[in-house]
């Protein structure tokens, strides 16, 4: 993976060192608040409802043994012991002290990361494909085009004050794991008639208050041309873009009071003007990335013992059918780790629990992890043969829940028991989902069903592209809970259909129960997933069963 | 036609900690809310509003929260300034912790 140059350690370094002297002139008075606050969000330091939160990224989703270690000791020294891993690929902690930060910040610095232009109208942590570099149906591994990315929107003159905050998604495989449609800007992988590798661009996708699916502005741009495009699309939103109302200036607006034919040919205009340029520096930098993300030395070596624990051991088997996924090289597997212990917060690591992960990463990974937007940890590359001494020790640790892309697998943002923006809870929601269904035993019969909950209309949680999203609301001083059916994050994306009225929070897991219970009667077979059933039969079914009352006064 | 004057407290993080505090009637800053001064009148809560967010370098984001009278003083009246005064649902962190 690419390592830190002397530019960027020095850079981040001086940052830490801005920023240790803002806090104390903010301490000694020096500074009020009002001068303070956007200093300390450019370094990814926000006040929530009972401390402060530190905004860590983890740049399109990467990380190395030492520095997941480094999380690690950053929760148990500065923090409660745990640390929370986004939708953003980004890791936050819960309970800083102000005066801590700067030390925080530095050891960082010491493992090559930051917590720049996590908050702000930049260009924010650029997000990746989780499996990059490892999935079976990867064209190329998009990190380096997202670490080009990342340099370039570093500290960019140009775009530092953004009409709003700018997300940019890459994935290197057809199949979408990045969500690149629900993004500023969503960047695909695909091959032309000539089989060269380059991207499809999508512009103008985002979730939250106004929900929209990113539109096509370039079906085929070659790889060549990535950086000259990207920041046409940048320029042409910094100009257009609305900066007199803050829930009408994300790019998705821009997008839609211009039009797409319109906010293309604008783009392509620009595009042509600055490309020349683009005479060969960024092409020079991104090969060197590419070097520093070649693949690692593949072991050959027999698989026979991973075939004889799974035809063995059915906990394994459990655990490999439902946390496996494909890898290029048939001998290995890509190992997620689920975040997910039923009853446990969504995305939170122990600090125990990251240095196991780093352990394991190193001795049998590869030396690789990563964060997926989905709140899970990645083993990239773990030899079959390894397998079920991984399954051991993440069992030891209470890693080992058999639970990924299933009911229980759930998205869900802080919420109201940590966010300042929230309207309600998502994670005890989540909890509840979760336990309910491990212990009815049913969710491996349900089979793949993503929940994705947001405790707010700002949709941290991705709940308009969950197969159920699960919206938290102030209703009139009490929490009330909007679902949405039929949301879809993949390359086949879609915003999920509202259901109708919304449910108190103790109605929440009734109402969910009776969703799984209509999906589980009119499922065609148990092949057929419940996103299928859904696009089969539309809302019907699932509206009857949620308000069986109506029914029957309508039929009164 | 101004409706009827909800009772208040004044409320607000610390500084270095970030934990929610809460102006007293003796001008302290408690992490307790039951400690806050339940303030009745509307001219009164402005004065007292002034008076907190004056304090620069103790407290920040300084703002009246609806409350109401309780057996062992002023209670949160909205689930938001209940979470505030209590801490997490997940964790047993914060206050629920630290002041029990």
């Amino acid at each position: 993976m690419y390592d830190y140059s002397d530019f960027d350690d020095a850079f981040v370094r001086a940052r830490v060192a801005q920023f240790a002297g803002q806090v104390a002139r903010r301490l000694d008075g020096s500074l009020t608040e009002e001068e303070f606050r956007p200093l300390r969000l450019m370094n990814g330091l926000y006040l929530q409802l009972h401390a402060y939160m530190l905004r860590v990224a983890i740049p399109y989703g990467t990380l190395n043994p030492r520095q997941m270690r480094q999380l690690g000791m950053i929760a148990d020294r500065w923090d409660k012991g745990y640390g929370h891993f986004t939708t953003r690929q980004n890791i936050q902690f819960n309970w800083p002290k102000l005066e801590d930060v700067p030390a925080i910040l530095s050891a960082l610095a010491d493992v090559g990361m930051h917590a720049i232009q996590t908050s702000g109208n930049c260009v924010r942590n650029v997000t990746a494909d989780h499996f990059a570099g490892a999935a079976a149906d990867e064209i190329e591994d998009p990190r380096p085009v997202a670490e080009l990315l990342r340099q370039w929107s570093t500290d960019h003159p140009e775009f530092q004050f953004l009409p709003r905050k700018f997300k940019i998604a890459v994935t290197g495989s057809p199949h979408d794991r990045a969500v690149t449609r629900a993004h500023d800007i969503g960047l695909r992988m695909l091959r032309n008639a000539a089989g060269e590798p380059g991207f499809e661009v999508i512009v103008g996708g985002g979730l939250g208050r106004t929900p929209m699916i990113g539109h096509k502005v370039r079906a085929f741009l070659p790889k060549a041309d990535l950086l000259p495009y990207v920041e046409a699309i940048l320029s042409v939103y910094n100009m257009l873009g609305r900066r007199d109302n803050k829930y009408k200036a994300r790019i998705k607006i821009t997008v839609h009071e211009t039009g797409v034919e319109e906010m293309t040919r604008l783009i392509e205009d620009r595009f042509a003007q600055i490309r020349p340029q683009f005479v060969g520096h960024d092409q020079a930098l991104l090969a060197e990335i590419e070097a520093a993300f070649a693949p690692p030395a593949f072991r050959d070596a027999p698989t026979g013992v991973y075939d004889a624990f799974r035809a063995a051991d059915p906990l394994f088997r459990a655990w490999a059918d439902t946390n496996l996924a494909l890898h290029r090289n048939p001998q290995y597997a890509i190992v997620t780790v689920s975040l997910k212990a039923h009853g446990e917060t969504p995305g939170d690591a122990t600090g125990d629990q990251m240095r196991l992960l780093a352990d394991l990463a190193e001795r049998y990974g590869h030396s690789e992890l990563r964060i997926s937007h989905e709140q899970n940890v990645i083993l990239p590359h773990v030899h079959k043969s390894d397998l079920p001494a991984v399954h051991a020790a993440l069992v030891q640790a209470r890693l080992g829940t058999a639970n990924v892309g299933l009911i229980s697998d759930i998205i869900a943002c802080p919420g109201m028991d940590y966010c300042a923006l929230a309207t309600a809870r998502s994670i005890p929601v989540a909890q509840d989902i979760a336990r309910h269904f491990d212990a009815l035993k049913l969710e491996h019969d349900i089979g793949p069903l993503k929940i994705k909950i947001s405790g707010c209309i700002n949709a941290c949680g991705h709940h308009h592209v969950g197969h159920i999203g699960i919206l938290g609301l102030d209703r009139a001083g009490v929490e009330n809970y909007q679902i949405t059916l039929g949301g879809d994050g993949t390359e086949t994306a879609v915003i999920g259909e509202r259901a109708g009225p919304g449910f108190a929070y103790d109605q929440i897991l009734p109402a969910i129960g009776r969703i799984i219970t209509a999906y589980l009667a009119i499922r065609q077979s148990p092949h057929e997933t419940f996103l299928e059933t859904f696009r089969r039969t539309g809302m019907g079914p699932f509206k009857a069963a949620l308000y069986p009352d109506e029914g029957a006064q309508d039929a009164a | 036609m101004k409706g009827r004057f909800t009772p208040k407290v004044v409320t607000a993080n610390d500084l270095r900690l970030g934990d929610v505090v809460y102006l007293t009637p003796d001008d302290r800053w408690s992490r307790l809310h039951r400690e806050a001064e339940l303030i009745t009148d509307e001219a009164a809560a402005e004065l007292r509003l002034h008076f907190a967010a004056a304090q620069k370098l103790t407290v920040v984001g300084v703002c009246l929260a609806d409350a109401r009278p309780g057996p062992d003083g002023p209670e949160p009246v909205h689930f938001r300034e209940a979470f505030r005064a209590r801490g997490p649902s997940n964790y047993p962190h914060g206050k629920q912790a630290d002041l029990t």
